[in-house]
């Protein structure tokens, strides 16, 4: 009797990981294998012109990146962060409001969120050639020959101003992908309490900051972190649309451009790397500690 | 419950409801500009889509009959096309097989920790996908896997099974519990349980999520252009081949984007509501 209990015991723990085994192992082996192979480079000078052997140099990757000197990796955190901030928080706004446009019934609402929708879907690769060639080309794009009709003087907006440029075409493809959540957020909020408030002699803007914000906490919450897991890593756009011109370089283009896009300093790259994964781990925490009430749920043992 | 566009929104009175829909109306058209834009010129000769914009043209299909006619030596339409449709079928499938037991276990059976679990695969997806590039360059030459299908495969299933078990994990905390138990006292197993009750309940979540895994998969040009540029190459940098450094290739460019984008763009289409469906259970557990 004791003996089934242990053993029971024993294989239903087992029995409930099982299912989430091949997930864990897979994820496991394809984003930490690569990780321990960068740090051992990390530790390197191994680069490809001069070809040399690889000497193993401890931390002077990491001394050098941490010097004053490395202002070009400063600048590309910096991009980072305004590329990122900026792009999430005004995809989140615009999205906001094209949902609470789209929240009412009018003639041709399904087609109205069918054009809405759709730069979302667009191959990132796409949307950056369609805005550098067609929309800000300074020679034949539509916005330049807007500006001239209107009388103004032509502007050379990836020229002058890459990183607004960038981040135009990330809220242009992120803005509809923030609308479905928030459409959704909307959507969702139970009726009979705002009939309710409705009868208390709740004004349509009160019953808007008193119960929808707050309902809608949540979706802003999961629309800022879906969105930021993703352009915080944009390479596309910068690649296509600017390739790191001035002051556009991104994280990910920086550490690419020094790696296996041209720089071939494999050492100095995987440092970078590194920091920039630790970095972004912390983030990670700490933004998931932030937006922690999309994981409630009762602990089941 | 759920409701939709009632008149309980921001102005109520029938004159501000309709002045609003025009608003949307003209927003809606102006954000879908581009892409107009593009399906334009693409049906334009290459001369008429570099000089002042013209909405009045002849329109043909010439450019279309170009970009996908076939060179050998050169990628073709139809190649990129097959490539890009198995590495995402199959990448999808996978992560679907993968994240759907793994998102019971942590969301109907939860095993014990199960919010450090998830906590570990969503902070997998903050990894940039660049700083792994160069060790996965070399793993994937030794293994004889650069060029092949496979390593996409590999490396978009890796990309996608965080998002997708998050997701799924959602939508399936939203099947009642009885129902579980029920199944499981009729003796289902864990695959009794995902047929009988889980997988039917939770379906428009799963198609979500799908179809999310199918979008960022079909789109991805990154490990593509790094892995893939000597053999199998995908959709996207099909597209980038059409850019010509000589001559006028805006109106061929035009059209190639919209072969490209055209399966991921319709199936969005068509699913649109399953997506705000989806995203709604996906946010309120």
């Amino acid at each position: 009797m004791k003996d089934v209990q242990q053993k029971s015991a024993f294989h239903q723990p087992w029995r409930r990981r099982l299912p989430l085994l091949p997930a864990l192992i897979f994820t496991v082996l394809i984003t930490q294998i690569p990780f321990i192979m960068s740090i051992w480079y990390s530790l390197t000078d191994w680069k490809i012109v001069p070809p040399k052997p690889r000497k193993f140099i401890w931390f002077e990757n990491y001394g050098r990146l941490f010097k004053a000197a490395d202002k070009a990796f400063r600048d590309a955190a910096f991009t980072t962060v305004l590329m990122t901030v900026s792009a999430v928080l005004i995809s989140l706004v615009i999205g906001t409001l094209f949902a609470i446009l789209l929240d009412r019934k009018f003639f041709g609402q399904g087609f109205v969120r069918t054009l809405l929708i759709t730069p979302f879907l667009l191959m990132p690769v796409v949307a950056a050639l369609i805005w550098k060639l067609q929309m800000f080309n300074s020679l034949y794009g539509v916005l330049n020959w807007v500006l001239e009709r209107l009388g103004m003087d032509p502007v050379e907006f990836i020229g002058k101003h890459p990183t607004s440029s960038i981040v135009t075409v990330l809220v242009w493809q992120w803005t509809p992908f923030m609308m479905l959540i928030m459409l959704a957020g909307l959507q969702s909020q139970p009726s009979d309490v705002l009939e309710a408030a409705k009868v208390d002699g709740a004004t349509t803007f009160g019953v808007f900051r008193q119960l929808t914000i707050r309902h809608l906490r949540r979706y802003f919450e999961l629309g800022t972190l879906l969105g930021t897991i993703y352009i915080v890593q944009a390479f596309d756009h910068v690649a296509v649309m600017t390739g790191g011109g001035p002051g556009s370089t991104n994280i990910p283009y920086f550490v690419y451009k020094r790696s296996i896009g041209g720089g071939w300093v494999f050492g100095r790259a995987s440092a970078y790397s590194i920091v920039v994964v630790v970095a972004a781990l912390i983030i990670a925490n700490l933004s998931l500690r932030l937006v922690s009430s999309l994981l409630e749920g009762e602990d089941v043992v | 419950m759920a409701r939709k566009g009632s008149s309980v929104g921001i102005g109520e009175s029938r004159s501000v409801n309709a002045a609003l829909g025009a608003l949307a109306w003209v927003v809606a058209l102006l954000f879908f500009f581009p892409i107009f834009w593009v399906v334009i010129s693409s049906f334009k000769e290459e001369l008429d889509a570099v000089g002042d914009p013209k909405i009045f043209f002849d329109p043909s299909l010439d450019r279309y009959r170009e970009v996908t006619e076939s060179t050998s030596g050169i990628l073709s339409f139809g190649e990129a096309f097959s490539n890009s449709m198995f590495v995402v079928l199959v990448s999808t499938a996978i992560v679907l097989v993968m994240a759907i037991p793994a998102a019971y276990a942590l969301a109907i059976r939860p095993v014990k920790k199960w919010r450090d679990v998830l906590l570990f695969f969503i902070s997998t997806k903050f990894l940039p996908m660049v700083a792994s590039i160069l060790p996965l360059y070399i793993l994937a030459k030794q293994f004889d896997l650069l060029g092949t299908r496979t390593v996409l495969v590999i490396l978009y299933t890796a990309m996608n099974l965080p998002l997708a078990v998050w997701m799924l994990r959602s939508f399936f905390q939203e099947v009642p519990q009885e129902l579980i138990e029920a199944a499981e006292i009729d003796g289902a197993g864990l695959r009794g349980q995902l047929a009988s009750v889980i997988l039917p309940i939770a379906a428009p979540g799963i198609a979500a999520t799908a179809l999310l895994c199918m979008i960022f998969a079909w789109n991805e040009f990154f490990f593509a252009l790094q892995l893939n540029s000597a053999g199998s190459q995908t959709v996207p940098i099909w597209v980038t081949t059409n850019i010509s450094e000589k001559d006028n290739f805006l109106a061929k460019l035009s059209a190639a984007s919209v072969l490209a984008s055209f399966p991921v763009v319709i199936a969005g289409w068509v699913a649109q509501k399953r997506m705000i469906r989806g995203l709604a259970m996906g946010a309120i557990k």
